[in-house]
């Protein structure tokens, strides 16, 4: 099927559409049937992905505005194919254990528009429609922060809303230069990102650039100092809203510099290196000594979210297939835990409507289902071996070893970090004695509770111990991009490393 | 003895003074409908209107680029066809919200009609002519009409707001007047190509370009009214205010767009004439006026003084994209104006179906936010609709403004302006504060009271200007190429 992209984009948006006229006791039905097809759907796009090609794939053309270079292009690669999976199948998994009942209509509706803004973002191959989609994903999480969020979800949602806004206008000049930048060479206008990546740009062009979409994508992810927005939106955001925005949306921006800043702008991005990585072992290790600070676990989990999405920024640009692919591993893997742990939040607080550690302690004894899959879940995220999370921190560290070993250590220090404030968490909240009396009564896990777990449960430890079916198409794909990088690289001390790693790999097969 | 003058029929041509003549006698014809039977509906005098732009339009559309005539007063080249078209379809737009479920006032006397396409017609006249003197007439006619017409909205703040607008237009057509004398003391022409020809050899003297200086100045601050630049923005949000809400919606396109056609006439020339000051003016103003009027539409209390203050930021925005004065620049100008036209008048027509006779929310403002609190309760798709011109107006895409907006931008990198762009863009990012605190308004709060009054006003007329409107709004990407092609066509045909 060559258009199965559009339908993977547009089905979830007309069954949204059709979704105004269902009851609104079925509503909820409707949403998870619609968002298991769309899984199914993706599924499928798996299993028709060629894993020996390291290119676009299914790639859909149709120009829409020829004078400006604008297109509906689409395509998919080993880069974008699991964090699309991951985004149908978490919209699906948050959907099945939604507590919300209060206008649950809309809220049905305003996920399945968010899921095609969300796969929409990762397979569109046409900057403009990259952006549009981007933007367009502010929309529906807006109304989800801000329709089912906390006391202060007005302030929260606006202040999500305004940060990204800002954040990619920038972005967005950045690209309507490049596009003049191809216009001047070529004398064609065009926004397609293949287009683009043929341009080799001066170094003092590419530092600009990279600038102006380091901007758009940094607020996304969030980097440290632009990660202020995120605690406040998953403070106030329901389960749902979290759980979407910890595993799809912040990867929206770690997506962005793997597929615009590191194969357009390499030299520059060589050039960011010990900046960004400075500001990726703050984010790191900062946001988990605020993480260990926190009484809200919700609160923890934001953290360590910010702390994890360090790992992902400084994987990123290690520069070499390790970094890169662990990072985009990484990417899946703390999409599933973190939006598991967002859930298993949510659960204890429709029982206990408080988040409150101290409010809490000896859970393991009252339920001790919720307790196991907790543990599991909090160790992945810690990243003990044999879990998913393991394998991407691991690669990660290991591919910026190559970059500079000491920030590699500073950086590994974020194990160490993140499992003292997990296992404090865990035993503050789950061992010890019942104190609370309101504790002592607390149901387990329901069945739909369980069996919305129990997926997540099975992938995390399935990946942890076989990870090669979603790394192979994912290493294939980034070091195609790595030796592409090499060829365009202008400046000496950019090939260098860029080779230096290129070489590392050949060397590694070879044995 | 006096020799008779000859003026042969053929070199008058007077085909180009054909759109404007079937807007007034369309005129006429109403007032002496009214003359012969005064009991006649307003619904027939609205149809009648609609009626007379209708073949006003097609012949407009019947013109031939690039022509002069009428003792070569009137000038027909791209610009003035598309202008004409706008303007044109801008009152189309607005006719049929005439016909609301209350009666207003206004709407009842067939001089409203009558006096609009006067109106209409006056507009024309400044916009396809490169003299002076027949700009002004055009803008005087046009004005009076317009003073009027917000006067007619029967309300003491009305009155305040016509005659607001009256002294400060007189102060502008003043100012008017007094740069074209200074033109026309320096070259000796009211025609602004022959101007063009005399300044371009005299550009170098000093005295002259201190006149020039003046003479343009003087223009600039007349045009700075006209399109509500800073510092000669403040009437604009009262008399927005006091104009109904389609009059107000009006008021921040059509006039806009026949004044910044005649901006681009004079101010283009200086640029192209290589007076680079005079751009640096404009983008200073241009800057100033976009960022000035958006802090000012933050702490806005009513939705449609904020609207006001937005339509004054997007005018900056627009003359921003008029000091490139490149092809891409003018015809982002156009596009932009095509764009908004839906945009803002949808937005408009939403405050006017929420139009009670009385205010029932607020003493002092018709439109307060609390007014839309919980909107989306009591009306789902009014919600819906009203957030989709709000997110377009910020700029969201895959929303029609989007397109105009990067149109714009990146004409503004072509041309080498990049911090323009990024000036643009950061106005973008205040501007979605206030256009998101009516949707969390809407979305996010709970209905104050009398909730099920918000949509008072509403006919069958209202929802399909609405749901045209709408259709518009979210279609945009499908047209924009037919649509830019055609006014880069036209324009780059008129040699701007």
């Amino acid at each position: 099927m060559d258009n199965m992209l559009s339908i993977l984009v547009f089905f979830p948006a007309i069954a949204g559409l059709l979704g105004f006229v269902v009851n609104k006791e079925s509503a909820r039905a409707y949403g998870i049937t619609v968002a298991a097809i769309e899984f199914i759907l993706s599924i499928w796009l798996w299993f028709s992905f060629d894993t020996s090609n390291a290119g676009m794939q299914f790639v859909e053309m149709i120009p829409l505005i020829p004078d400006f270079g604008i297109g509906y292009y689409l395509g998919v690669d080993g880069i974008s194919l699991f964090i699309i999976i991951m985004a149908t199948l978490m919209t699906l998994i948050g959907m099945i254990s939604m507590s919300i009942t209060e206008n649950i209509k809309n809220m049905i509706i305003t996920l399945l528009f968010l899921e095609m803004t969300m796969v929409g973002v990762f397979v569109s191959l046409d900057a403009i429609l990259f952006y549009v989609f981007w933007e367009l994903s502010l929309v529906p999480m807006l109304y989800i922060i801000g329709a089912w969020g906390g006391p202060l979800r007005i302030y929260a949602s606006v202040k999500f809303f305004l940060y990204t806004f800002m954040g990619s206008l920038i972005m967005l000049v950045g690209m309507l230069f490049v596009a003049y930048v191809y216009h001047n060479l070529t004398g064609v206008w065009s926004f397609a990102i293949t287009d683009w990546y043929t341009l080799v740009l001066p170094v003092d062009y590419q530092l600009w650039l990279f600038a102006a979409f380091f901007v758009g994508f940094a607020i996304k992810v969030p980097m440290f100092p632009f990660h202020t927005w995120l605690p406040y939106a998953h403070g106030q955001a329901p389960t749902i809203g979290s759980v979407i925005l910890a595993a799809v949306l912040l990867k929206m921006g770690t997506y962005g510099f793997v597929r615009f800043s590191l194969p357009m702008f390499p030299d520059a991005s060589v050039l960011a290196i010990t900046p960004i990585a400075i500001i990726a072992i703050i984010m790191i290790i900062y946001t988990a000594m605020v993480a260990y600070a926190q009484k809200d676990i919700k609160q923890v989990i934001a953290y360590s979210s910010v702390s994890h999405m360090g790992i992902i920024m400084l994987g990123i640009f290690a520069m070499n297939a390790e970094g890169i692919g662990g990072s985009v591993f990484q990417m899946l893997s703390h999409g599933i835990v973190s939006g598991a742990l967002f859930m298993l939040v949510g659960m204890i607080y429709d029982r206990r409507h408080t988040k409150m550690m101290d409010e809490f302690g000896g859970l393991a004894s009252v339920m001790p289902k919720y307790a196991v899959i907790f543990g599991i879940m909090l160790m992945a995220s810690v990243g003990l071996p044999l879990t998913i999370g393991f394998v991407g921190e691991f690669l990660v560290l290991l591919g910026f070893y190559e970059i500079s070993p000491i920030m590699t250590i500073l950086a590994g220090t974020s194990i160490i970090i993140g499992a003292i404030y997990m296992l404090a968490l865990y035993k503050k909240t789950f061992f010890g004695p019942v104190t609370n009396e309101a504790n002592k009564v607390l149901k387990d896990l329901n069945a739909t509770e369980t069996w919305s777990l129990i997926p997540l449960v099975a992938i995390v430890i399935w990946l942890g111990v076989y990870p090669k079916p979603v790394l192979g198409p994912i290493d294939n794909s980034v070091k195609a991009m790595l030796a592409f990088m090499d060829e365009k690289a202008i400046t000496v001390e950019a090939k260098d490393i860029i080779r230096t790693a290129k070489t590392k790999i050949i060397i590694e097969e070879v044995k | 003895m006096l020799q008779p003058i000859n003026v042969s029929m053929e070199s008058l041509n007077l085909i180009t003074l054909a759109p404007m003549l079937i807007a007034i006698a369309g005129g006429l014809i109403i007032l002496v409908l009214d003359l012969i039977n005064d009991k006649l509906h307003r619904s027939m005098y609205v149809m009648l209107t609609l009626l007379v732009l209708f073949v006003d339009f097609g012949a407009v559309l019947g013109l031939n680029v690039n022509e002069r005539g009428f003792f070569d007063v009137m000038l027909i080249d791209g610009i003035s066809i598309i202008a004409q078209l706008l303007i044109i379809i801008g009152s189309m737009i607005f006719t049929p919200l005439a016909l609301t479920s209350k009666r207003f006032h206004e709407y009842s006397y067939p001089e409203f009609f009558a006096m609009f396409l006067f109106m209409v017609a006056g507009f024309q006249f400044m916009v396809t002519s490169d003299n002076l003197i027949l700009i002004f007439v055009g803008i005087e006619t046009a004005s009076l009409a317009l003073y009027t017409l917000i006067a007619l909205h029967n309300r003491s703040n009305s009155y305040e707001a016509a005659v607001k607008y009256f002294t400060m237009g007189a102060l502008a057509a003043a100012f008017y007047a007094m740069g074209s004398a200074a033109l026309y003391a320096l070259t000796g022409s009211v025609e602004l190509y022959k101007i063009a020809e005399v300044m371009a050899s005299r550009l170098g003297e000093t005295s002259i370009m201190i006149t020039i200086f003046g003479a343009s100045m003087l223009l600039l601050v007349a045009f700075a009214f006209k399109l509500s630049l800073f510092p000669f923005h403040t009437w604009a949000p009262d008399v927005y205010e006091g104009a109904s809400a389609p009059l107000a919606g009006y008021m921040s396109i059509v006039p806009k767009i026949a004044a910044i056609v005649v901006t681009i006439r004079i101010f283009g020339m200086y640029i192209d004439l290589g007076v680079e000051w005079v751009r640096v003016i404009l983008l200073a103003v241009a800057v100033i006026t976009m960022t000035f009027a958006n802090i000012m539409a933050l702490v806005q209390d009513d939705v449609k003084r904020m609207l006001a203050y937005s339509s004054i930021s997007h005018a900056g925005f627009v003359v921003a994209a008029l000091a490139l004065s490149t092809t891409e620049g003018t015809t982002g100008i156009f596009l932009y104006y095509a764009l908004f036209m839906f945009t803002n008048l949808g937005a408009f027509s939403m405050l006017w179906i929420s139009r009670h006779k009385n205010r029932r929310f607020d003493k002092r403002y018709d439109h307060p936010y609390e007014k839309f609190a919980g909107f989306i309760k009591i009306m789902p798709v009014g919600a819906v609709i009203m957030a989709i011109f709000m997110l377009s107006l910020a700029g969201v895409p895959p929303f029609s403004l989007f397109w105009g907006k990067i149109y714009i931008m990146q004409a503004a990198v072509n041309s080498g302006y990049v911090w323009l762009a990024v000036v643009m863009g950061l106005n973008a990012a205040i501007a979605a504060y206030y256009y998101l605190k009516l949707i969390v308004y809407m979305f996010l709060m709970d209905p104050v009271k009398d909730v099920d009054t918000v949509y008072y006003n509403l006919s069958k007329p209202l929802m399909a200007v609405i749901g045209m409107a709408t259709v518009v709004t979210i279609a945009a990407v499908f047209y924009v190429q037919p649509l830019v092609s055609y006014l880069y066509y036209m324009i780059s045909a008129s040699g701007y």
